[in-house]
């Protein structure tokens, strides 16, 4: 079963983390990914940047128009996503509880993601 | 057929073979398994161009016995080494086997020494899946990712730390005894039909290098009725994977849309698959005690038999579904049972041996047990509750097709409560 995680984190919080703290945090990651690597779960994963570059197309007066800024004005943004393939959804579950944004404020969906094939109806 | 294809057929033949004789001599099941690729793949590129040699399996074991040694030797030799393979190919091809080439054991008992190998109790389904389709179905780490829609590196190490996994657990190329054999044997028959439902679930385009699997497994079960030909349930599985798979062109709409098995074009089935599925049912289930392959394959028999949806002899397969109860008690079981029940005593028969399912966790949520509930609430005429099922059963599934499948259903109710 293949799962999406999706990382929402608070944008700049790592400028606040002493030097320490960022060393370790970035270990951590480092070290799932070789885990998740090491394992066969991991499909694959991007980091995106800052918010702040980011431009959303909707719908105004009838024609898509493109705009400076984020979708959702929220204190918490989509930072990055991992991709996994693993045997359940308490191993996705356990796997983004890992994820030290968590603990900086941040959270983790775990989503399933959509298969193509289907059984007989 | 083409040369390719011929190719292709031997060298899957004659993996598993090779790698028994390789580990029986050698031991090291990791590293044997990787030169049996390399030898497997040098084959795939060469017998083409130059024609396949005269004693193919001995080609193949030569070569890898080969990628073996150099291993054991050093890397800088094992490169040199493969590029003077690669020159003085032809000379391999007259290679005459040598005395000790010829197996001391029947291949066939390797190769089922090997399946229960792959299908070891220390690893994790999907580990099993993957390490039978390469150790035994002699498929490539790329294909067998592509069959799985990851990518390769990640099956790659998906297979290397199966194996370590099973030389972790001292695992020994042999039979395990009697009181294990008969577990493993069913593990093996239950990765068999996963890889089998992987390949025959899935539709068409994108998906048409998993859809193969369905191939593979078909294939996998038969060799493994040749090895066991007095198992009931292994000739059970194979019928049951036949029968199922006659549907194939049928089960799937013009437009990628899933057709339940009530409206499809019968014409369309397999029929050979057919005669042959019946026939191996039919024979199994003289003389061997029912089991819950058997029981499916028969219950599909029965479907087959039908000329029309109309025709179904339900009665016959309510009594089998019972049986399939007893022998295997299973929730999932339970849900097809009520489709059964609901077309025999009616649909409110069929809704009320749902009910314990809502409290089974394994069922509770399921979207399967809300797509059955609202197929026999539609039944039963009421429209605004079988939409209300539809609609949930469509939220909970994961399947593309599924989903749009209950959205139909649901869309075809609105309007008419």
């Amino acid at each position: 079963m293949k799962y999406m995680l999706l990382i929402w984190n608070r944008p700049g919080f790592t400028e606040e983390l002493s030097e320490q703290e960022r060393t370790a945090l970035f270990g951590e990651v480092d070290e799932i990914m070789k885990e998740l690597t090491e394992t066969g779960e991991l499909i694959g994963g991007q980091a995106l940047a800052n918010p702040s570059q980011t431009l959303t197309v909707r719908l105004v007066d009838g024609s898509p128009e493109v705009l400076d800024g984020p979708f959702m004005e929220s204190k918490e943004q989509f930072a990055g996503y991992l991709a996994v393939d693993c045997d359940s959804p308490q191993r996705a579950a356990e796997i983004a509880a890992r994820w030290p944004d968590v603990r900086y404020g941040g959270a983790m969906e775990v989503r399933p993601i959509m298969d193509e094939a289907g059984t007989e109806m | 057929m083409t040369e390719d294809r011929t190719v292709e057929d031997l060298l899957r033949t004659f993996a598993p073979q090779v790698l028994g004789l390789l580990v029986r001599r050698h031991g090291q099941f990791d590293r044997c398994e990787d030169a049996v690729q390399e030898a497997l793949l040098a084959a795939a590129t060469q017998w083409p161009a130059q024609g396949v040699p005269d004693n193919p399996r001995a080609w193949l074991l030569t070569v890898a016995t080969r990628r073996l040694t150099d291993e054991w030797r050093s890397e800088s030799a094992r490169r040199d080494r493969e590029v003077a393979v690669a020159r003085r190919e032809p000379a391999y091809a007259g290679v005459a086997p040598a005395a000790d080439a010829e197996p001391a054991v029947p291949a066939d008992d390797d190769t089922l020494t090997l399946l229960f190998l792959c299908c070891h109790p220390a690893l994790p389904g999907s580990a099993q899946v993957a390490l039978t389709l390469r150790a035994v179905g002699g498929l490539s780490t790329a294909q067998i990712a592509r069959a799985h829609l990851v990518p390769e590196a990640t099956m790659s190490q998906r297979i290397r730390r199966a194996k370590q996994r099973i030389e972790a657990a001292g695992a020994r190329f042999s039979m395990p005894g009697p009181a294990e054999r008969d577990e493993r044997l069913r593990t093996v028959l239950r990765v068999l039909y996963l890889i089998f439902n992987e390949g025959y679930t899935a539709s068409s385009g994108p998906d048409l290098h998993r859809a193969e699997l369905t191939g593979e497994a078909i294939r996998l079960a038969r060799i493994l009725r040749g090895l066991l030909p007095d198992d009931g349930e292994v000739t059970g599985l194979l019928a049951l994977m036949l029968l199922t798979d006659a549907h194939r062109a049928a089960r799937v709409g013009p437009d990628g849309e899933l057709v339940p098995l009530a409206e499809q074009d019968r014409s369309r089935w397999d029929a050979a698959a057919i005669t042959e599925g019946i026939a191996l049912i039919t024979e199994a289930l003289t003389w061997s005690p029912p089991g819950p392959y058997q029981l499916q394959a028969a219950i599909a028999a029965v479907h087959a038999e039908a000329s029309t949806a109309a025709e179904t002899d339900w009665r016959q397969i309510v009594a089998l579904y019972r049986l399939l109860a007893r022998v295997a008690p299973n929730p999932m079981v339970t849900l097809n049972q009520a489709v059964a029940v609901a077309m025999v005593d009616g649909p409110r028969a069929g809704l009320a041996l749902l009910t314990p399912l809502d409290a089974d966790e394994r069922t509770a949520g399921h979207h399967r047990l809300a797509a059955v509930r609202a197929h026999l609430l539609e039944l039963a005429g009421d429209v605004g509750a079988a939409r209300e099922a539809y609609l949930a059963a469509a939220r909970d599934t994961t399947s593309r097709p599924e989903q749009r499948y209950l959205e139909v259903r649901a869309a075809r109710l609105t309007g008419q409560g």
